[in-house]
C-alpha cells in the first residue's frame, strides 16, 4: 500500500501548496500583477507569526490572527503606496518593482532574523497522526488541506456572492467602466492585496508549523504557488488547489523514488502539463 | 540628398572614446595591481551580462528572471569540455555558448506559451529544472561542484606569454587573459548589440516593443523575432557564464544557477542605470560597483538596498539614471534612433 | 444649475479634442448634444465623468468644482453614465451588472432592481444570463439599468441607439419618459438628430471641438442645425 501512502500525503501535501497559491492567483485575477515578493511575503508572515509566538508566549493560532489584520493592512499599503502607481499597460515595472521587493524583503529577514532555520512550536500537534486503516495521515497535514478547501471556498463566495466580489470581477473586466460605477479601482485592488495577505498569512502558519524555515527559502514557495496556478488554470481556485495537489504528489512521489528527485519531480509534473494544456486544466480567464 | 540616418556627432565621439578606452584597458595590467583587473573583470562581465538582458527586457519585451540557466549551463559545459574532454579552458569557453544556445530552445518553447509576467516565472522555474539536473552530475561534482585540474588551469593557452610579457605569476596572468576576454566580450556584445538596434531588426524590435498588433500588420514576425533574440541573449550568457567560471577556477551548481549573482544583479543594475538604452546599464554598474565597495562589509544590509533602490528608481526615474542625466542634457552616446540628415530646408527650423 | 462645464478643454497627448466648450443642464432637463463622429461629444463626456481629468474649475457640478474629481467620485455625486458602446462586465449577470450599478451610491427614488425590471421585463427573463450574451439591444438596456440603479440627478446617456436596428431604438428611447418622470435631468448624446430632438428640451451642436448651436429643441430650424452640423449654410 505504498502507492496509496505516497499519494494520500502528496494531496496533503498539494494543500499547503494551494494555500501558498490562492493569494497569488487572487492578485493576477483581478490586475493581471504578478507579485514575484509572493513567497519572501509567506517567510515574512511566517517570522511575524513566530515573534507573535516566542516574544508575546501566544500560542500559534492567536498568533496568526492577530498576523492577520496587520499582513492585510501591510498588503493594502504596499498597492495604494507602490504597485498602484506602477499598474499598466507595461508589464515590465510592477515586474521589477515586486523583484527589488522579494529581495529586500529577504535580506531584511536575514539581517533581522539570521540565516538559522527556525520553526513555529505547535505543541502536541507537531507529531499527531491519525490512523485510516489503509493509511495513516498526520494530523498538521490533514488540518492544512481542510484549510485550504476551506479559504478556497470561502474565497469563491467573497468573490461570487459579495458586493465587494463584484466589484473585484467589473474591476477585472473593465477598471475605466468600474470607474463609472463608482468603484476606485485602485482601492479595489488595495483591498485585494491585502485578502491575500489574509491568505498569506494563513499559509504562513502552516508552513512555519510543518517544517523548518529560514529567510532563503521564500523564491521557491513563489515558484510552486506559480506552478499550481499555471496548472490549475488561470482564474480558476479550485483549478489552483488541484494544481497544488498535482505538484504535492509529484514531489511525494519522486521523493519516494530518490529523495534528490522530490523538488525535480514536481517542476517537471508542471512542464509536462504545460506541454499537454498550455492554458492549464481548468482555464477561465481569457488572457 | 535627404537620408535616414542614426549617425550623430555625440556617436561618433562615442566610437572613438570606445576605441581609446578599449587601447588603455588592453595595456593596463602593465600598470595596475592584480586586485583592480580582478574587480575590472567583475565589472566588465556584469556589464556584458546587463547588456544583454537589457536587449531582451529593455529592447525585446522578454522578461526573464532565469538567465542563470544560461551561465550556469555555459559555465557547467566549460567544466565538461576541460575535465571530461580534456579541452583548453579558453576554448572550452565556445564549448559554453554553445550548450547555453542549445538549453535556449526548448527553454523558449516552454516559456514562450506563458503570457507577459508569467514568462518570467517560467524562465526561473526552467533555471532551477537545470539547477537540479545538473546537480545530478557526478562526474562534475554532482551536488557539491568540483574545481579546474591544475593541469589545465597551469597551461591555458597565452598565459605563458603574458607572464613573460608581465613578468607575473601564473595566477596574475590567469587573471588578465579573463580580463582581456571580458575585455572583448563587452564591446562584441555591447557592439552586437548596437548594431542591432541601428539594423532593420531594431526598428521592427522598436515597433514590437510600442505595438505589437501594429508591428504584425506592418509585417514584422513577432514571433520569430522574439525567438531570435532570445536565442542570441541565451549564447552570450552561456559565453560569459563560461569565462566568469574560468577565473573562478571553482564550480557549484549553486553558485553558477545563483539567481542572486546572475540575474537579480543584473536587473538591478539595469534598472538603475536605465532600462532600455545602451548608456543605461553602463552606469548601472558603475552604480552598482561604487555601492558594493562602500556596503561590502554590511552583508544583507547592502542587498536590501539595492532592492529599495530598484524600488525607488522604478517609482520616481523609471528610466534610470541615465534617463535622468539624458532629459537634462540631451546627449545620447549610443544614438540608435533614426533622424533624417541632409540640408537645411529654406524657412523651417 | 445641475452641471456647467465653463471655457472646458481636454487633450489626447498633443492633440486637443475639445476647445472651451460651455454647456449648462438644469435640474430635470432633457438636454441632447448632436454632432458628426469626431466633433467632440464623447470626449466631453469623458470629461464630464472624470474618465478624462481636467482642471477642477472646468466642470462644475450645483457650483461646485469637479473637474478635478476621478470618475467614481463624479458617479458618487449623482451623475451617472450610459457609456459608449454598453460596456457591460462579461463576467457579471445580467443582475449582477444591475447591482453593481447601484452599490457604489446608496441615494433615496424611484430606482431599484424591480423597477429596472418593470421598465425592461425581458431583464427579468435574462437575468441569470451573463451580460455579453445578450442581444445588442438588451445591452443597451441593462447599460441604462445599471446607471439607474443608483438614482442619479443626472444621466448622460452616449451614444444609446448605436448599432442598434430602429425597433429596438424606440423601444430604448420610450423609456426615457420615464426617466424623466423619475427626476433625473438626461444628456443626449446622438447622431440621430431626429431622435434626440423629439425626447430633448434644449440642443446643443458640436463641430470640431466647439459648440456651434445652442437652441431650443422645439424652435431650432433645419436650416440652423445644417450650418451648425456641416459648418456650412444649407
Amino acid at each position: 500500500m505504498m502507492w496509496l501512502d505516497t499519494l494520500v500525503q502528496g494531496m496533503l501535501l498539494g494543500g499547503l501548496y494551494a494555500l501558498f497559491a490562492a493569494g497569488l492567483s487572487l492578485v493576477f485575477g483581478i490586475m493581471r500583477l504578478v507579485n514575484l515578493a509572493h513567497g519572501d511575503l509567506i517567510v515574512f508572515a511566517a517570522y511575524l507569526v513566530l515573534t507573535g509566538v516566542t516574544l508575546l508566549g501566544l500560542s500559534p493560532w492567536v498568533a496568526a490572527l492577530i498576523a492577520m489584520p496587520v499582513m492585510f493592512a501591510l498588503g493594502w499599503l504596499l498597492q495604494a503606496a507602490v504597485l498602484n502607481r506602477v499598474l499598466g499597460k507595461d508589464i515590465l515595472p510592477p515586474l521589477l518593482v515586486t523583484f527589488g521587493l522579494s529581495v529586500a524583503v529577504q535580506n531584511g529577514l536575514l539581517e533581522a532574523f539570521s540565516a538559522d532555520s527556525r520553526r513555529i512550536p505547535a505543541g502536541a500537534l507537531e507529531g499527531a497522526s491519525l490512523d485510516l486503516g489503509l493509511v495513516t495521515v498526520g494530523v498538521m497535514p490533514l488540518m492544512t488541506f481542510a484549510s485550504a478547501i476551506l479559504a478556497i471556498m470561502a474565497l469563491n463566495g467573497l468573490f461570487y456572492h459579495t458586493a465587494l466580489g463584484r466589484a473585484f470581477r467589473a474591476t477585472s473586466d473593465d477598471a475605466v467602466t468600474a470607474g463609472l460605477m463608482g468603484i476606485e479601482p485602485k482601492r479595489v485592488f488595495a483591498i485585494a492585496t491585502g485578502i491575500a495577505m489574509v491568505v498569506v498569512t494563513l499559509a504562513a502558519l502552516y508552513l512555519g508549523m510543518r517544517a523548518n524555515f529560514d529567510p532563503s527559502i521564500g523564491p521557491a514557495r513563489l515558484i510552486y504557488a506559480f506552478e499550481a496556478v499555471i496548472i490549475g488554470g488561470l482564474g480558476s481556485l479550485w483549478g489552483t488547489l488541484a494544481g497544488g495537489i498535482i505538484i504535492g504528489v509529484a514531489q511525494t512521489a519522486g521523493a519516494a523514488v530518490n529523495p534528490e528527485w522530490q523538488i525535480l519531480a514536481g517542476h517537471i509534473a508542471f512542464l509536462v502539463v504545460m506541454l499537454l494544456k498550455p492554458r492549464g486544466l481548468f482555464p477561465r480567464a481569457v488572457d | 540628398m535627404y537620408r535616414l540616418t542614426t549617425r550623430t556627432r555625440a556617436g561618433t565621439a562615442t566610437e572613438i572614446a570606445v576605441l581609446v578606452l578599449v587601447l588603455a584597458g588592453l595595456a593596463l595590467p602593465a600598470v595596475t595591481p592584480r586586485g583592480v583587473i580582478q574587480d575590472l573583470f567583475f565589472i566588465l562581465t556584469m556589464l556584458t551580462l546587463a547588456q544583454i538582458w537589457n536587449l531582451l527586457a529593455g529592447y525585446g519585451g522578454l522578461v526573464s528572471v532565469g538567465q542563470q540557466a544560461f551561465v550556469g549551463i555555459g559555465a557547467y559545459a566549460m567544466f565538461a569540455g576541460v575535465i571530461l574532454l580534456g579541452w583548453n579552458p579558453v576554448a572550452a569557453i565556445l564549448l559554453g555558448g554553445l550548450a547555453a544556445l542549445a538549453l535556449a530552445v526548448p527553454t523558449a518553447f516552454f516559456a514562450f506559451r506563458l503570457q507577459g509576467a508569467y514568462f518570467a516565472i517560467g524562465t526561473w522555474v526552467i533555471a532551477e529544472v537545470t539547477r537540479l539536473l545538473i546537480a545530478q552530475w557526478k562526474a562534475l561534482g554532482g551536488g557539491t561542484g568540483t574545481s579546474l585540474p591544475r593541469e589545465a588551469t597551469s597551461n591555458i593557452m597565452g598565459t605563458d606569454a603574458i607572464r613573460a610579457l608581465f613578468g607575473v605569476r601564473e595566477a596574475a596572468a590567469r587573471d588578465i587573459l579573463a580580463y582581456w576576454l571580458a575585455l572583448a566580450l563587452v564591446v562584441v556584445v555591447t557592439g552586437c548589440i548596437y548594431w542591432l538596434l541601428r539594423s532593420r531588426l531594431g526598428l521592427a524590435l522598436a515597433a514590437v516593443r510600442d505595438n505589437v498588433e501594429a508591428a504584425q500588420a506592418v509585417g514584422v514576425d513577432v514571433g520569430r523575432l522574439k525567438w531570435a533574440v532570445f536565442l542570441i541573449a541565451a549564447a552570450a550568457t552561456g559565453l560569459t557564464g563560461a569565462l566568469i567560471f574560468v577565473q573562478t577556477a571553482r564550480i557549484s551548481p549553486e553558485a553558477a544557477f545563483a539567481v542572486t549573482d546572475w540575474t537579480a544583479y543584473v536587473i538591478f543594475i539595469v534598472v538603475i542605470g536605465g532600462i532600455g538604452t545602451i548608456e543605461g546599464p553602463i552606469v548601472g554598474v558603475l552604480v552598482f560597483f561604487a555601492l558594493r565597495s562602500a556596503l561590502a562589509d554590511y552583508g544583507s544590509w547592502y542587498l536590501m538596498t539595492l532592492g529599495l533602490a530598484a524600488i525607488a528608481v522604478m517609482l520616481f526615474a523609471p528610466k534610470g539614471l541615465w534617463g535622468l542625466i539624458s532629459a537634462r542634457t540631451g546627449l545620447h552616446l549610443f544614438p540608435v534612433r533614426r533622424r533624417l540628415a541632409g540640408p537645411k530646408i529654406e524657412g523651417g527650423n | 444649475m445641475l452641471l456647467e462645464t465653463r471655457a472646458l478643454t481636454a487633450n489626447y497627448g498633443q492633440f486637443r479634442a475639445l476647445f472651451g466648450v460651455d454647456i449648462t443642464v438644469a435640474a430635470g432637463e432633457c438636454v441632447a448634444i448632436i454632432g458628426a463622429n469626431g466633433a467632440g461629444k464623447s470626449t466631453l463626456m469623458r470629461s464630464i465623468t472624470g474618465v478624462i481629468r481636467n482642471e477642477a474649475a472646468m466642470v462644475l457640478h450645483r457650483g461646485e468644482p469637479i473637474g478635478a474629481l476621478s470618475s467614481a467620485e463624479i458617479m458618487k455625486r449623482g451623475i451617472a453614465m450610459v457609456p459608449e458602446g454598453r460596456r457591460l462586465f462579461a463576467s457579471l449577470s445580467v443582475e449582477e451588472n444591475l447591482l453593481i450599478g447601484g452599490q457604489a451610491r446608496k441615494a433615496p427614488g424611484p430606482w431599484s432592481l424591480e423597477a429596472v425590471y418593470d421598465l425592461f421585463p425581458i431583464l427579468r427573463e435574462r437575468r441569470k444570463n451573463p451580460g455579453t450574451a445578450l442581444s445588442g439591444g438588451q445591452q443597451q438596456m441593462v447599460a441604462i439599468g445599471r446607471a439607474l440603479m443608483s438614482n442619479p440627478e443626472l444621466l448622460l446617456c452616449d451614444e444609446i441607439s448605436l448599432g442598434l436596428a430602429p425597433v429596438v431604438i424606440r423601444d430604448i428611447y420610450a423609456a426615457l419618459p420615464k426617466v424623466r418622470e423619475g427626476g433625473a435631468a438626461i444628456v443626449l448624446v446622438e447622431q440621430d438628430i431626429g431622435k434626440a430632438l423629439a425626447v430633448a428640451d434644449r440642443v446643443y451642436c458640436m463641430m470640431e471641438g466647439r459648440v456651434t448651436l445652442v437652441a431650443k429643441a422645439a424652435e431650432v430650424t433645419r436650416e440652423e442645425i445644417h450650418s451648425a452640423y456641416f459648418g456650412v449654410a444649407a
